[in-house]
């Protein structure tokens, strides 16, 4: 292969005779150049491309129906209306949405870290028979797609009797295979002599979880609990089988809602998009609390 | 190993054992974690099974006794009957297929392509662009179509946009026609050829299926390129980062240039990870559900419709809970079907390369593809591993 690449390379495309190592000096620097300029000139397009739409969304917020017709592209209304959010706050049922949104994604998010840990230590640490039988479990059920889940989950919370309650709405969501595995992964990859020597002072089990393991963790229950948060914040279609209760109605569905005319808004693209635009601020702070470890743990999740 | 296992066993049992009392814990602290998982997977999926082969309406618990057994009825009527069940699935088929047609490539190279674009090692400014093109990604889907459902309205954002360079955009969640047939009008074809229009799949003509993806579908198709590219970056990045600098200068010795680099030494190193992203993106784009509903409902002219939203359509709307079950049970075998071929297709092509760099031969085929998914791969190994090791000490 290094052979065809070297008789290939002089002939080819724009390095040309130039591109080899026998050019002058001050050619190739200011072809560098070049080319680093075009990469800011492409990535400066991109980041405008990803990030403009979330500027207007926070700008046609502050406009007035109208303005928000008519102008569509300007990033600074002509005249600033906060009527959006009044409307939303005061004259509205967004309060109880968010409230509710917050009761559910605080609940589950500590129960995940919860089941999660403890799942997971056993999974890696703790030796009995059918372990493995549990752990093949987990990955087959890992497999089967949440859409599917849509039906069979509604007739479960039905036949439990928690339909229309807070328990409908987040013990199922408690489960979370994918959690389990990024915790039982942590614990294989931290050395067991600590453990060991705890055992050895008599400590129990729990214990040594509780007291031992459990604070060595913290990176990994970071990053459960950015999951956690962002996953049930973000949740839908759960919510959307779980309860018929316009008191239970969370975030995600009261806008989703409010978007699909369901509640009979019309255009009112100022509110919806100021709806939106509220219920993006917890995951975004999360976000950029965490950043580094968003970005560090998705690397290390895919190295696994 | 059976004849060794059990006097250990017996052994450990013993009230006093520490392997006792940490198989015990063992189980306690796996509780939570089977009760909810039985509870809430394992059980509604068997549920859901007998539902699909039920005719329950809904009334009453699915499991009393005047709910019928109806065999593979349900599923009879969903892919073979013809009528309105079929027609309404097929379309949803067809909707879907050409997002994922669609969405798959598109987001595995723009995702590659930012990637690689960050990933240079004199960038200034890196964490901002790594920041701009992920933040989409952590937004709920809810939000960023209520967003989408603006900037693609009739007097939206990117109408506006297009007006300022003289063209006429289309209403686009409102419009139903289908990208392949507006192309085929610009060259004069504007009615089905009878070949098209006699035969038909699913429901529906093959004239219909040749539709292409509506322009309503193609504004959706542009929001999930928008949002998922950021999170499939991460991989890439990752991924690149693990790629060894001293193989890419030693390409740069031996004269390969930018696009060579790429295409010969960086892309076959990045393979794993392109299957990674094909993956989860196959799985990903066949669940359409939180954008229709908040969007379109199926609409304009069914052109919407996903798989995911007629299932729910079908048993909470319309009650017909055989039907649903049934719809999301061939959804479910279709992702795995497809899952499972990708992964014969694009090993087959990936082992003769990897023959070439490698002495030691390529895993058994079997072995990789019995592991469910792609990150639970590695890990379903080393563990089976360890557990016999444990049990048998």
């Amino acid at each position: 292969m290094t052979a065809a690449t070297v008789t290939r390379g002089p002939s080819r495309g724009t390095s040309g005779p130039t591109g080899r190592g026998t050019a002058p000096r001050p050619r190739r620097s200011r072809r560098r150049m070049l080319a680093t300029s075009f990469t800011y000139a492409v990535l400066v397009v991109l980041a405008i491309l990803y990030v403009y739409p979330f500027l207007i969304q926070v700008a046609t917020s502050f406009k007035t129906d109208a303005e928000a017709a008519q102008n569509a592209i300007s990033l600074v209304p002509q005249t600033w209306s906060t009527a959006a959010y009044e409307r939303l706050f005061l004259r509205s049922d967004f309060p109880l949405w968010f409230r509710n949104s917050v009761i559910v994604t605080v609940v589950v998010t500590i129960g995940r870290v919860f089941i999660n840990s403890l799942a997971g230590y056993a999974l890696a640490r703790l030796r009995f028979r059918g372990r493995g039988l549990v752990f093949a479990g987990l990955v087959a059920v890992m497999a089967v797609p949440n859409v599917v889940l849509l039906i069979p989950k509604f007739l479960v919370i039905k036949q439990a009797g928690i339909y229309n309650s807070f328990a409908g709405l987040i013990i199922p969501l408690l489960a979370d295979a994918a959690g389990i595995f990024i915790m039982k992964n942590f614990f294989e990859s931290i050395p067991p002599s600590v453990e060991e020597a705890a055992r050895m002072d008599g400590a129990g089990t729990f214990r040594v979880f509780w007291s031992v393991v459990l604070p060595m963790a913290r990176p990994a229950l970071v990053t459960i609990v950015i999951l956690s948060f962002q996953g049930s914040w973000n949740e839908l279609s759960h919510f959307i089988v779980a309860s018929q209760d316009p008191q239970l109605v969370t975030l995600t569905k009261g806008v989703a809602q409010l978007a699909s005319g369901q509640l009979s808004q019309g255009t009112q693209y100022p509110l919806k998009l100021a709806a939106a635009a509220i219920m993006t601020i917890p995951v975004a702070v999360l976000f950029f609390v965490f950043q580094k470890r968003i970005m560090n743990q998705s690397a290390g999740a895919v190295k696994e | 190993m059976t004849s060794l296992a059990v006097p250990l066993r017996r052994r450990r049992r013993g009230p006093g054992s520490s392997r006792g009392r940490e198989a015990a814990s063992g189980w306690l602290f796996l509780t939570p974690m089977l009760v909810i998982l039985g509870l809430f997977l394992v059980v509604p999926v068997l549920m859901a099974l007998w539902v699909s082969l039920s005719d329950w309406t809904g009334r009453g618990s699915p499991l009393s006794s005047d709910v019928g057994f109806v065999g593979l009825d349900n599923y009879r009527r969903l892919l073979l009957g013809g009528g309105l069940a079929t027609q309404d699935f097929g379309t949803a088929m067809r909707n879907n297929a050409y997002y994922v047609l669609l969405v798959v490539p598109l987001q595995t190279a723009l995702a590659l392509f930012l990637a690689t674009m960050v990933n240079r090692a004199a960038l200034r400014g890196k964490g901002f662009f790594r920041t701009a093109f992920y933040f989409p990604s952590v937004t709920s889907s809810v939000a960023i179509t209520v967003l989408w459902l603006f900037l693609f309205s009739a007097s939206g954002t990117i109408n506006a946009i297009l007006a300022k360079l003289s063209i006429t955009g289309p209403n686009w969640f409102n419009d139903p026609q289908g990208v392949i047939h507006l192309l085929l009008g610009t060259v004069g074809v504007d009615a089905a050829p009878a070949a098209l229009a006699q035969h038909g799949f699913l429901g529906i003509s093959l004239w219909e299926w040749a539709a292409g993806p509506s322009v309503a579908m193609t504004a959706f198709i542009l929001l999930a390129i928008f949002t998922t590219s950021g999170t499939f970056m991460l991989l890439f990045l990752a991924a690149l980062q693990a790629v060894s600098h001293e193989v890419e200068e030693a390409a740069l010795m031996d004269g390969a240039n930018a696009r060579q680099r790429f295409f010969r030494v960086t892309l076959p190193m990045l393979k794993p990870t392109v299957f990674t992203v094909v993956t989860l993106g196959l799985i990903g784009t066949w669940q359409v559900f939180d954008q229709i509903y908040t969007g379109t409902q199926g609409g304009p002219a069914k052109t919407t419709l996903t798989p995911a939203y007629l299932s729910y359509t079908a048993a909470f709307q319309n009650n017909e809970w055989g039907r649903g079950a049934a719809i999301a049970f061939v959804l479910f075998a279709i992702i795995v079907l497809l899952t499972v071929l990708q992964r014969v297709v694009l090993r087959e092509r990936g082992v003769p390369r990897r023959k070439r760099f490698h002495r030691t031969p390529p895993a058994p085929p079997a072995a990789v593809a019995g592991t469910a998914t792609a990150t639970g791969g590695p890990g379903a190994g080393t563990t089976t591993a360890t557990s016999t090791t444990g049990s048998d000490r």
